[in-house]
């Protein structure tokens, strides 16, 4: 037992830096076998670069690496899986069109055996509770089926670390729940488990230990069990986050979003098809859409953007307009305003600096474009009142886009709408992958929004975030939206059942 | 070993701006080889290319001759790569162009019908390119068929269009069987800029749709619509621009160029339709818009750079018997260099020794 003096593996001192940046700036860490070790921090905190270090994708500057005691190199994600290093990652790398057991065999050693593969997919699933059926297609699972490929991948290989980055991003409450028990049993049987995530309450839920990083330097090693969220949450940024102010009860005014009975094809093989979705929004009021990613939520988006059109005028109604056979920039003219899911490519052009990315939903403005011409001043003013209302973080003068962190450039395509102050707002997955500092700031402004009187649409994966602002809760399942609950009277469990297809609706069996 | 591909973050406008000229240079670096593995001098054969035509004022005009059609048909190009639209067939639209912009100033002939005859055949030009461009056009949009076969293949149909009319219904009769048209009237015909020079006023045209491309394209919402096409699709529906109206649009100005290069090369050179009116003007422009970094203004700087390697060849072939393909061999080169110099100004490439494969 002389091995067990040592932590599995332990960092000490380890610096990286690209150009002028310190990612990692003398980071010490171990995670023990048996484990299950949160690594915490903002988007930009260094979380990300100190994991590709673990894998052996980058190579650090300065600090040593020991496995069992023993000082290691890792060159490559090859050295990091001889070793036993697995890695788990946010957004899954499958493929669609093949079945659950081939994608699985990709990702083995091509050494492998593969005739007993399917036996061994089941013997996995069953010692971790993992249930996958080989021969399913991957574009028929759900998110958290998916994820368990993933899962499974890394398993089959015998880790003895598992780093999983964000896994319950995209899972359902029950998921993430069933999640977290096959986590417990992996750490039992002497996995150690690296777990990163921007959600407090599951790592003080399943955690034993936390590292806390701030701007590449660790802050704070903590048992999350004995720590507040809050105490937390003001760690990892450095200063009390502004509490969202919670949504109090709002005088309900006109109508002036509705849905009458839309319904629409899916787009191709793996879309979702709407189907007859009906839903009435009054100025004043917040209403949260959740459900299980891939379920028609970016369907509803494109339908109430106007991106796809309807089947007919009445079935989108703004401000007692009907205008589903309107595009985009109509609906924006009756005052309606749209933020999609996708930052970079769909909200923002990635090489178009800021002051042109403000032109895209602001050009039926005079002060933008006047007779089909652009006026730079004028779109350079817009960009930077948005810069100045919602605190966006930049490193130089209207720089391109894709230059900006997930979280600044979030601000950015969510104040150009709210600037505008659209009667109607349509956010789809507002905060997504945004930290806890810029997701208040964006949470605050559509809140105070709603309080000037306009109807406020969010689709979200985030319970969380749904909770935190939304005043009545309706959840899409398989392209079909169901009743708006009242927030305050609805339970998460319920809501998790509804995203799951049950709670009354079509499963009966 | 391991070869990786990692992007370079931010890169500044220095370095876009100097990438296609680093690639002129490698790309004669690489055509000296050539040139010596052929047997000749590399530093003679360099003269000969880059520093005679530049020597006197007839080459110097030749040079502006050569240029004009390249530049009015990159300009147009542009508008299509810009948008993420691959028309590839600018040679077609060129040859249309020639011919419809011929309808008149053949009706025309000998019967002193004066200047209108000429400005309504550059007119004639453009929508005759314009029409042929619709075609790849609307399949793209309508039926989803890949416009760059499209447009590619309707290459040769109007290649043969124009033989056949040279050969047949147009063939004069006066021209001792050859296949040829009538000669155009003089009044039919660009004036001429230089006396007894062959500089026509076609350079004028090309100046001027250069600078109103840069306009469009930098300062109009439509422009910003192309731009944004080509970006992020996804973000360009966003903003409300429709896709296919921005194809069609794309394809219309690229054939309306490229026609208007065919027209004004006949009206201000050749004088008369036939078989062969272009030097591969409309492949080569496609070097030359990438070569301008899809810039209009970067345009005049290509289309001078492969003017030069055009009458280079042509005096290469005379003082040291270099084959002419070397010329479009070099201009294949010059793609290349400048596409990879594009290709390392974002990326950089990592060798990274160890580890397995």
């Amino acid at each position: 037992m002389a091995l067990a003096e040592h932590p599995l593996v332990q960092l000490s001192g380890i610096v990286k830096r690209f150009g002028a940046l310190v990612a990692n700036d003398n980071i010490s860490l171990d995670v023990r076998a048996g484990e299950i070790h949160a690594l915490l921090g903002e988007n930009g905190a260094g979380k990300s670069t100190l994991v590709k270090i673990l894998d052996g994708l980058l190579q650090p500057n300065e600090g040593e690496i020991r496995w069992n005691g023993t000082p290691v190199t890792l060159n490559s994600p090859e050295d990091a899986a001889r070793l036993g290093i697995g890695m788990v990652f946010q957004h899954f790398s499958l493929f669609e069109q093949m079945t659950v057991a081939e994608n699985i065999a990709v990702s083995l050693p091509s050494d492998t055996p593969l005739t007993d593969l399917n036996q061994r997919i089941a013997d996995i699933g069953q010692r971790y509770g993992l249930a996958l059926e080989p021969s399913r297609p991957v574009w028929s699972l759900s998110a958290g089926e998916k994820q368990r490929i993933e899962i499974v991948r890394a398993l089959l290989k015998a880790p003895k670390l598992l780093i999983l980055d964000e896994p319950t991003s995209v899972l359902t409450p029950q998921e993430a729940e069933t999640l977290f028990e096959t986590l417990e049993t992996l750490a039992k049987s002497g996995c150690g488990l690296l777990y990163i995530s921007h959600r407090l309450d599951e790592v003080k839920r399943l955690c034993d230990r936390a590292t806390i990083l701030r701007a590449g330097k660790v802050v704070a090693t903590c048992d999350p069990k004995l720590e507040t969220v809050a105490r937390l949450a003001s760690m990892m940024v450095g200063s009390d986050i502004a509490e969202v102010r919670p949504a109090a009860a709002h005088q309900n005014g006109d109508v002036r979003l509705v849905l009458n009975d839309l319904s629409l094809d899916a787009e191709d093989d793996h879309g979702v098809a709407l189907d007859h979705v009906s839903l009435t929004v009054r100025g004043g009021e917040i209403i949260g859409i959740a459900g299980v990613a891939g379920n028609g939520q970016s369907e509803l988006f494109a339908a109430m953007s106007g991106e796809r059109l309807a089947q007919q005028t009445n079935h989108v109604v703004i401000d007692r307009t009907p205008c589903g056979f309107s595009d985009i920039e109509a609906r924006r003219r009756i005052g309606a305003a749209f933020v999609p899911e996708e930052r970079l490519g769909h909200a923002a052009a990635p090489r178009l600096a800021l002051s042109e990315n403000a032109i895209l939903s602001r050009r039926s403005e005079d002060a933008i474009v006047t007779n089909g011409l652009i006026n730079p001043q004028g779109a350079r003013a817009l960009a930077a009142k948005i810069i100045k209302n919602f605190d966006v973080r930049k490193g130089r003068v209207d720089p391109p886009a894709g230059t900006l962190s997930g979280g600044n450039l979030q601000k950015f395509v969510v104040g150009r709408e709210i600037l505008r102050e659209p009667g109607v707002l349509i956010v789809n997955q507002p905060t997504w992958g945004v930290d806890p500092g810029a997701a208040a700031t964006i949470r605050q402004a559509l809140i105070d929004l709603a309080a000037r009187g306009s109807a406020v649409v969010i689709i979200s994966q985030d319970l969380d975030e749904i909770f935190a602002i939304a005043d009545r809760i309706a959840v899409i399942h398989s392209g079909q939206l169901s009743e708006c609950l009242s927030a305050r009277d609805t339970s998460r469990e319920a809501i998790g059942l509804l995203m799951t297809g049950g709670g009354g609706h079509a499963h009966a069996a | 070993m391991r070869l990786d591909i990692v992007p370079r973050g931010e890169v500044s406008t220095l370095a876009r701006i100097l990438s296609p000229i680093g690639a002129v240079i490698v790309a004669i670096l690489i055509g000296g080889l050539i040139v010596s593995a052929l047997g000749k001098s590399p530093v003679q054969a360099l003269f000969v290319y880059f520093i005679d035509p530049l020597s006197e004022s007839w080459t110097i005009q030749e040079l502006a001759v050569k240029g004009t059609p390249l530049i009015l048909i990159a300009s147009g190009l542009i508008y299509c790569f810009r948008s993420n639209v691959w028309n590839i067939g600018a040679e077609g639209q060129y040859t249309i162009g020639a011919i419809f912009g011929s309808i008149l100033p053949i009706m025309f002939h000998d019967s002193n019908a004066g200047y209108w005859v000429l400005i309504a055949s550059l007119f004639m030009g453009m929508i005759g390119g314009l029409l042929y461009a619709l075609i790849p056009a609307f399949l793209r949009v309508t039926y989803g068929v890949s416009e760059i076969l499209t447009s590619l293949m309707l290459v040769y149909v109007a290649q043969l269009g124009l033989d056949y009319l040279v050969r047949g219904p147009w063939r004069d009769p006066k021209g001792f069987n050859f296949p040829q048209s009538v000669p155009f009237d003089a009044t039919s015909m660009l004036p001429n800029l230089v006396e007894e020079g062959r500089l026509h006023a076609g350079i004028i045209i090309a100046i001027i749709v250069v600078l109103l491309s840069a306009f469009v394209l930098g300062r109009t919402i439509f422009g910003f619509g192309i731009r944004v096409a080509g970006e992020a699709p996804k973000a360009a529906r966003f903003a409300g621009f429709n896709a296919k109206a921005l194809t069609i649009s794309a394809f219309a100005i690229s054939g309306a160029l490229a026609g208007l290069a065919g027209i004004v090369e006949v009206t201000g050179q050749i004088g008369q339709l036939q078989p062969s009116i272009s030097n591969n003007y409309g492949f080569t422009a496609i070097t030359v818009a990438f070569l301008g970094r899809l810039h209009p203004l970067g345009v005049l700087f290509g289309a001078f750079v492969i003017a030069l390697t055009v009458l280079g060849g042509e005096s290469a072939q005379i003082a040291m018997k270099l084959p002419l393909d070397l010329t479009t061999t070099f201009q294949g080169i010059l793609l290349m260099c400048v596409l990879a110099a594009d290709s390392l100004v974002t990326y950089r490439v990592r060798i990274r020794f160890g580890g397995r494969s």
